[in-house]
């Protein structure tokens, strides 16, 4: 079959509809996402669900509330895993560590935290830092079901050899089993590691900011964004740090060329750890 | 629209993909967007020996990078590489798809939806059948397909389930691809 020039571009065309309708009903806003992943997840929906077209799908999620609950889940970023990028949680432990040691409380963002693997790595490494017990960290998603298996800690064990791997890469201080326990195929994390987790329902692109943040933790979420939306969430992450907070994000993203680059040093240009300007708003 | 380039391979891929490359004209211009199947391991070593052989920019994709004329670029490891309606490329850590991450179908089926007919698509040696649904949507999308002869290539896996999933408009040994690639340009 040949699809001609006219039918494709009928299919930017739905799919610029498609997000419109959504917004409209449902409040979400994918409208500045990169389109290219968008229509990759759609088109694994339709294929599921049988249907043809864009079109055809906007009816549906339009009249049936439920439909749209599965579509938010295939349209919502949940790849993730413990110690992603197993370097930059070194390069973290040696450069920005031993600053958060000298404050009295600590208030992290983890903002798109997705089933929270990232969540339990970063809460194991301030434990092993002695400094979990004065951090309240702040895990949002607007994923509600990620955000269910974050709280819960329950995770495949087919993961814990590559995660151990990544642990012990990460400079990870004792073994990675010591804060889970297994049972019939499933890990259970220590849950007094997030005792002083309060993980929430946050829209990056509609909701607002958080107050008197020391460290926004947002890792290969950005990537999922275009250049305007970009730099809107970057600047309410800059609106929700402390003067010279920290800005850890994924080694892939950069502040460089963004509107915020003028109000941020680096700490670490190589795993995208960035510090705020003591004379920046 | 200025046409592109897209090229797959995996197990032996290194070397085909040097092959192809160096049997470019030094003037080439058209960009070329390649994935390679190497997992998570660096690539760098590659890439600026690659580079210092052939005549044109090699170097690992960015993050909203626009593409650009006389360019070779790879997927970075561990990413998907997409191509977006702008001509620039986003990144993406989604699951693995045909237990690759970079995927040779996502670069290539996101590569058909912008470029369209202008699209040249080359599927070399590989041990999986990663690519051969993406080289489908290239043809029906207009592009142009080009898959390494099974039969003299390094592994032939990936050419075969190529060849299943839809009819190559050439498929040759992996000498003759460059010269394929120059004349097809030429006549643009």
């Amino acid at each position: 079959m040949h699809i001609s020039q006219k039918t494709v571009d009928t299919e930017e065309i739905e799919l610029d509809l498609f997000l419109q309708a959504i917004h409209l009903k449902y409040g979400y806003d994918f409208r500045n996402y990169n389109k290219a992943h968008l229509r990759r997840r759609i088109n694994q929906r339709l294929q599921l669900s049988g249907l043809k077209t864009i079109s055809e799908l906007q009816n549906r999620v339009l009249w049936e509330k439920e439909f749209f609950q599965t579509l938010i889940q295939d349209l919502s970023i949940t790849v993730t895993e413990m110690f992603r990028d197993p370097e930059f949680y070194a390069a973290f432990r040696k450069k920005v560590i031993p600053d958060l040691k000298t404050y009295a409380h600590i208030k992290v963002w983890h903002a798109g935290c997705s089933t929270g693997e990232e969540v339990y790595s970063f809460a194991i490494l301030l434990k092993e830092e002695g400094i979990l017990s004065k951090t309240r960290i702040y895990a949002t998603d607007i994923n509600k079901n990620a955000l269910a298996t974050a709280k819960q800690g329950i995770y495949s064990s087919k993961e814990m050899e590559q995660y151990t791997r990544n642990y012990m890469e990460a400079g990870g201080a004792g073994k990675l089993s010591d804060y889970y326990t297994s049972k019939y195929g499933s890990v259970l994390f220590d849950q007094s590691l997030v005792k002083n987790v309060v993980f929430a329902d946050h829209n990056l692109v509609t909701d607002g900011v958080f107050a008197e943040i020391n460290l926004v933790f947002c890792r290969n979420v950005l990537i999922y964004f275009d250049k305007f939306l970009q730099n809107k969430v970057l600047t309410l992450f800059s609106n929700s740090l402390t003067k010279r907070g920290f800005l850890c994000l994924g080694t892939k993203e950069s502040l460089q060329f963004s509107e915020e680059e003028a109000n941020y040093s680096d700490i670490d240009k190589k795993m995208k750890i960035y510090r705020k300007l003591t004379g920046s708003l | 629209m200025t046409p592109a380039i897209v090229i797959g391979a995996s197990s032996g891929g290194m070397e085909a993909i040097r092959q192809v490359l160096s049997g470019l004209p030094d003037k080439f211009e058209v960009p070329v967007l390649i994935v390679l199947h190497i997992g998570s391991n660096n690539i760098n070593h590659y890439l600026s020996l690659l580079g210092s052989n052939i005549g044109f920019r090699v170097k690992e994709a960015g993050e909203k990078e626009a593409i650009e004329s006389s360019t070779v670029y790879f997927a970075p490891p561990n990413y998907h590489l997409q191509v977006e309606a702008n001509f620039t490329f986003s990144l993406s850590i989604d699951a693995k798809v045909n237990y690759s991450r970079p995927s040779i179908d996502v670069l290539f089926e996101t590569a058909a939806w912008t470029y369209k007919e202008k699209l040249i698509g080359v599927l070399l040696t590989g041990s999986n059948s990663d690519g051969a649904s993406g080289l489908k949507a290239i043809k029906e999308y207009g592009g142009t397909t080009i898959v390494e002869n099974p039969a003299s290539a390094y592994t032939n896996t990936m050419p075969l389930a190529a060849i299943d999933a839809s009819t190559p408009d050439y498929v040759l040994d992996l000498k003759d691809i460059a010269q394929k690639i120059t004349e097809l340009c030429a006549g643009n």
